[in-house]
């Protein structure tokens, strides 16, 4: 045992040069110490890539895949966080050109102003194109989430999707949605088929395999895809740390106009707001975990500042991400999944 | 019920150390499987639960559920939190792979939870084809069971080198040591048949946390680590790859001016590094790396697991589904194969029918043997089969239409695993491991001739075609094409006429009229059809054929403009009314079994070169229709 041990050291130190073949066939089951020795030899490139990497890597080949296969793709992009990053590395995936596929913003006029400050200068620094789709329906009808509950994000979002996607005839679209935000989403393929009339039948989801994804469709058929499925909301905020990503700056914490109702603590964004007798708004100390319509987005009172305070907040939170969101509650445990079925992101 | 997992006191002592901590962490990525019933989501839940992954809202949600649907009486019901859609919920089964994430102060986790339901085996397979490791459940009170080693087989197959055997439930049998023993006794045999060269085995019980997080009181026999060190601490080498030789299977061409030229892709094997000298496959042509182009500058190197642009010093042909690969070191290249395919679809394999064949980012069609045979996957016996059948494993010889650029699937996932998709469906119908290139693809030139098929044609001073005439039985297919050959015969025109029922005489006798046998006789017609035309002749076709997909396949065997579909166009009623052959009567009253327009399909062309409606026309005025569309026949 000595023995061959000290010829693996002489081989490590000498300069003849070596059948890789040989050594290549050892390192299927050595020992890790000699196995070291010759890999650092041998393959002086190789190292572990970090997690980070690897999901990043992951997401680039996902977008990468779709551009290649898809007659017109096009990314959804909301402007939360995870919107941001979906966006970087659609950025990094096509560098030097911009990403080959323009962004769709399924508006519902009631979105935080700073977020549409934030969407316009994205665009422009991305280079991209950007599609705005107000549903006209409801901006007739004048549909807001203080009159019409559920029936605000039915028609502004599932149905304005619905009908941007189609007017436009995109057959492939990106989402920022994650695996670990919600149950169904747990389930869902990184490639999903929606049928002519956008619906998802989770109990018949093609197999996908390695990282082999069909993308073909009949006509009028669609996909929606999800780059960022593995990513967790940790990994988001470490990345959006590292990378230095732009986000809208209502995930940090400032003073700002609040009321509170029904346990939601809410922002008084504009005008629009209305206000409940005996309702002053006051000026608190918070910040958003999730963005969505201002009107149906919890704030959290709290002093995080900086993304590290931010992430610290986070990771010491007792309740889950979406729990700020009014949009999941209704309908019970499987509303996420019923409104996909009907089109829903 | 306390979670052991503490969250890590550095997030809140000193966030940027926790961070730099997180952001080194390494990812593994294992898979549960085994039995319905063995606990798997339950042992998942328990892991998320101890890693503090569960938020206090969710816990609410989850207590209520328990109550309510949970299969635990009063207890927590963890499967709850992983059964994710509505049919699951409600029928207390997992139907789809989840994935779920965790972290510990080691390791990151994304485990992904498979059905144990064979009906759902390809939504199984789906969560083992990117997983480092599995844990295999087994209910210590069943044994290993038909699931157990179904699953063992499939994880072994697409190269799962990590098996954990977890000997869940241990709480129901008293944490019996001899029962446990015998279990893995009884697996250890059953590893060693199939190959598996070793395995982790551990007593555990997910529901009351035994072995999970830290060695239990109530199994002091057992000496092996708990289940989440061995998670963390388990040897994966993800660098394995970065030491084979380099391959960059080509995704996209990024063109954003004249000045720049880069191919995209996710390295699958090696490292790169500019002034590297490489070769694109399946071309041969070679050239040197000039830069690795990135969103934040050049990288001096970059390695397997990443996705890079690189640029080459000259101008090279590459594109989609090349592969650039090390100069001195390249993959081979072949169109046929023998594979092990997993058949993952309702509808069984159709040996001879052309499908897409998937590999890396290379599509090709792809024709597939009758498989050498099945495996039975309980006593690993090979069984002779026709077909493989929803959920069969078998191997078999398959060819594509055009070479590829491979290796072994041992030697690279990347290069040897493929998926099979349905033209019609666009379904994903099954999944492949290449095992190695057939000898004959290498060995079996084409022998070039000094008389080409351009000499052939010339010499007889027409263009060749093939007519193909297709339509239902009785729609006047012979009729026709024998009419429109007797026209080109007076204009002096070499031709050949092949008729269904006459091939079927001789070079297809053997042929019944399955649906494998249609698919069968039409490619032997399609290359007759082929030989003929490179002689020089105009070949008319009359054959039902039935299938798009066969159509398409002897369209695509023939230079463009040679084909001609030519769609003899009569309803069903009318056909069945003429029923010259009588063959209509039989088949409605049974004694006939897979008549076109009855019980077997007909699709329609969508597109025909010629479509002649013979309601409203004569054979002789179809004739001439057809005769007049040909025109030039030079």
């Amino acid at each position: 045992m000595r023995g061959r041990r000290y010829d693996f050291q002489r081989w490590a130190n000498s300069s003849y040069q070596i059948d890789n073949r040989f050594f290549l066939e050892r390192l299927k089951n050595p020992c890790s110490a000699t196995r070291n020795i010759i890999q650092e030899r041998l393959f002086p490139m190789t190292r572990n890539l970090t997690h980070l990497e690897r999901l990043e890597a992951e997401s680039i080949h996902i977008m990468r895949e779709v551009v290649a296969e898809a007659e017109k793709p096009v990314m959804l992009y909301s402007v939360g966080k995870d919107s941001a990053v979906m966006l970087h590395l659609a950025r990094k995936a096509f560098f030097p050109s911009p990403p080959p596929f323009p962004l769709l913003h399924v508006d519902t006029t009631w979105k935080f102003q700073e977020m549409y400050k934030l969407r316009d200068r994205m665009a422009q620094e991305s280079g991209m194109e950007l599609l705005v789709y107000q549903n006209p329906e409801a901006k007739e009808r004048g549909i807001n989430p203080f009159d019409h509950g559920p029936l605000h994000t039915d028609m502004w979002k599932t149905e304005g999707l619905k009908q941007a996607l189609d007017l436009y005839g995109f057959d492939a679209a990106f989402g920022g949605a994650r695996r670990d935000e919600e149950k169904s989403r747990a389930k869902e393929r990184i490639f999903s088929f929606r049928t002519a009339t956008h619906g998802w039948d989770p109990k018949n989801q093609r197999p996908e395999l390695w990282n082999l994804y069909n993308a073909k469709k009949a006509k009028g058929e669609s996909i929606r895809i999800f780059p960022i499925s593995n990513w967790t909301e940790l990994d988001i905020w470490q990345y959006i740390h590292l990378n230095d990503i732009p986000i809208v700056p209502l995930y940090f914490s400032a003073k700002r106009p609040t009321v509170e109702r029904d346990g939601l603590l809410l922002m008084v964004d504009d005008e629009r707001f209305p206000l409940q007798e005996g309702e002053v708004p006051v000026d608190r100390s918070i910040r958003f975990r999730t963005l969505g319509c201002y009107p149906l987005t919890g704030a959290v009172e709290s002093e995080a500042r900086t993304l590290p305070e931010v992430i610290q907040e986070m990771l010491l939170t007792t309740t889950s991400e979406r729990q700020g969101r009014v949009i999941d509650k209704d309908g019970g445990d499987a509303s996420m999944e019923k409104k996909k079925q009907e089109g829903y992101f | 019920m306390d979670p052991i997992y503490k969250t890590d006191a550095l997030i809140a002592e000193d966030i940027d150390a926790y961070l730099e901590q997180h952001q080194h962490k390494s990812l593994l990525r294992f898979i549960t499987c085994g039995s319905v019933d063995d606990g798997k989501s339950t042992l998942i839940g328990r892991l998320l639960y101890d890693s503090k992954m569960i938020f206090e809202d969710q816990l609410d949600a989850l207590q209520a559920d328990s109550k309510r649907v949970g299969t635990q009486g009063q207890e927590i019901d963890f499967a709850l939190l992983v059964d994710g859609l509505a049919a699951e919920r409600e029928q207390g089964i997992t139907i789809d792979v989840a994935y779920r994430f965790f972290a510990t102060e080691k390791r990151k986790f994304i485990v992904a939870d498979c059905p144990g339901h064979e009906q759902y085996t390809r939504n199984m397979f789906t969560g083992a084809s990117t997983a480092d490791l599995a844990v295999i459940l087994i209910d210590a009170r069943k044994g290993v069971l038909v699931q157990t080693r179904r699953h063992s087989y499939l994880c072994n197959l697409i190269g799962i080198k990590n098996i954990v055997l977890a000997v869940n439930k241990m709480d129901l049998i008293d944490y019996d040591q001899a029962r446990y023993d015998a279990i893995v006794a009884d697996y250890a045999a059953f590893a060693a048949e199939i190959g598996i060269k070793s395995f982790t085995p551990m007593p555990i019980s997910g529901f009351k946390g035994d072995n999970i997080t830290a060695n239990s009181a109530n199994t002091p026999w057992y000496t092996g680590k708990p289940l989440i060190e061995h998670l963390e601490t388990v040897e994966i080498d993800n660098t394995t790859d970065q030491m084979k030789p380099f391959r960059l299977p080509v995704q996209w061409v990024n063109r954003p001016n004249l000045d720049f030229r880069g191919f995209s892709g996710l390295i699958s094997g090696g490292s790169v590094k500019p002034g590297d000298a490489i070769r694109v496959l399946p071309g041969g042509k070679t050239s040197t790396i000039t830069k690795i182009v990135t969103l934040e500058g050049e990288l001096d190197v970059a390695v397997a697991g990443q996705s890079v642009t690189v640029c080459f010093a000259d101008e090279v042909d590459c594109s989609r589904g090349n592969v650039i690969a090390t100069a001195d070191n390249p993959p081979e290249v072949s169109d046929q194969f023998e594979a092990t395919i997993v058949w993952m679809d309702d509808d069984a394999l159709h040996v001879g029918r052309s499908y897409w064949l998937k590999l890396g980012t290379q599509t090709v069609s792809v024709t597939i043997q009758q498989p050498k045979y099945t495996i039975n996957v309980n006593t690993m016996d090979h069984l002779a089969a026709k077909t493989l059948e929803l959920n069969a494993i078998g191997v078999a010889e398959l060819s594509t239409d055009k070479p590829i650029v491979f290796e072994a699937y041992a030697d690279s996932r990347t290069l040897g695993g493929f998926i099979l998709i349905d033209k019609i469906t666009n379904r994903t119908v099954g999944a492949g491991m290449l095992h190695f290139s057939l000898r004959r693809a290498q060995n079996v030139h084409w022998q070039p001739t000094d008389i080409n098929r351009e000499d052939h044609s010339a010499l007889k001073n027409q263009k060749p075609r093939v007519l193909w005439f297709t339509g239902l039985s009785g729609s006047g297919k012979s009729t026709i094409a024998n009419e429109v050959e007797k026209q080109l015969h007076l204009m002096n025109r070499h031709t050949f006429l092949l008729d269904g029922d006459n091939v079927r005489h001789g070079l297809n006798r053997d042929l019944g009229f399955t649906e494998a046998d249609r698919i069968e006789n039409i490619r032997r017609v399609g290359e007759v059809a082929k030989l003929m035309a490179d002689a020089g002749l105009i070949v008319l076709t009359a054959f039902i054929s039935p299938f798009r997909a066969e159509r398409d396949m002897v369209r695509k065997m023939l230079p463009e403009g040679e084909f001609i579909e030519i769609f003899v166009d009569t309803p069903l009623e009318v056909a069945e009314a003429r029923d010259v052959k009588g063959l209509y009567k039989k088949a409605r009253s049974g004694q006939l079994k897979n008549f076109t327009g009855i019980d077997s399909p007909y699709e329609a062309p969508e597109n025909p070169e010629i479509r002649v409606n013979t309601v409203e026309m004569t054979p002789a005025e179809a004739a001439e229709h057809i005769i007049r569309k040909l025109l030039p026949l030079k």
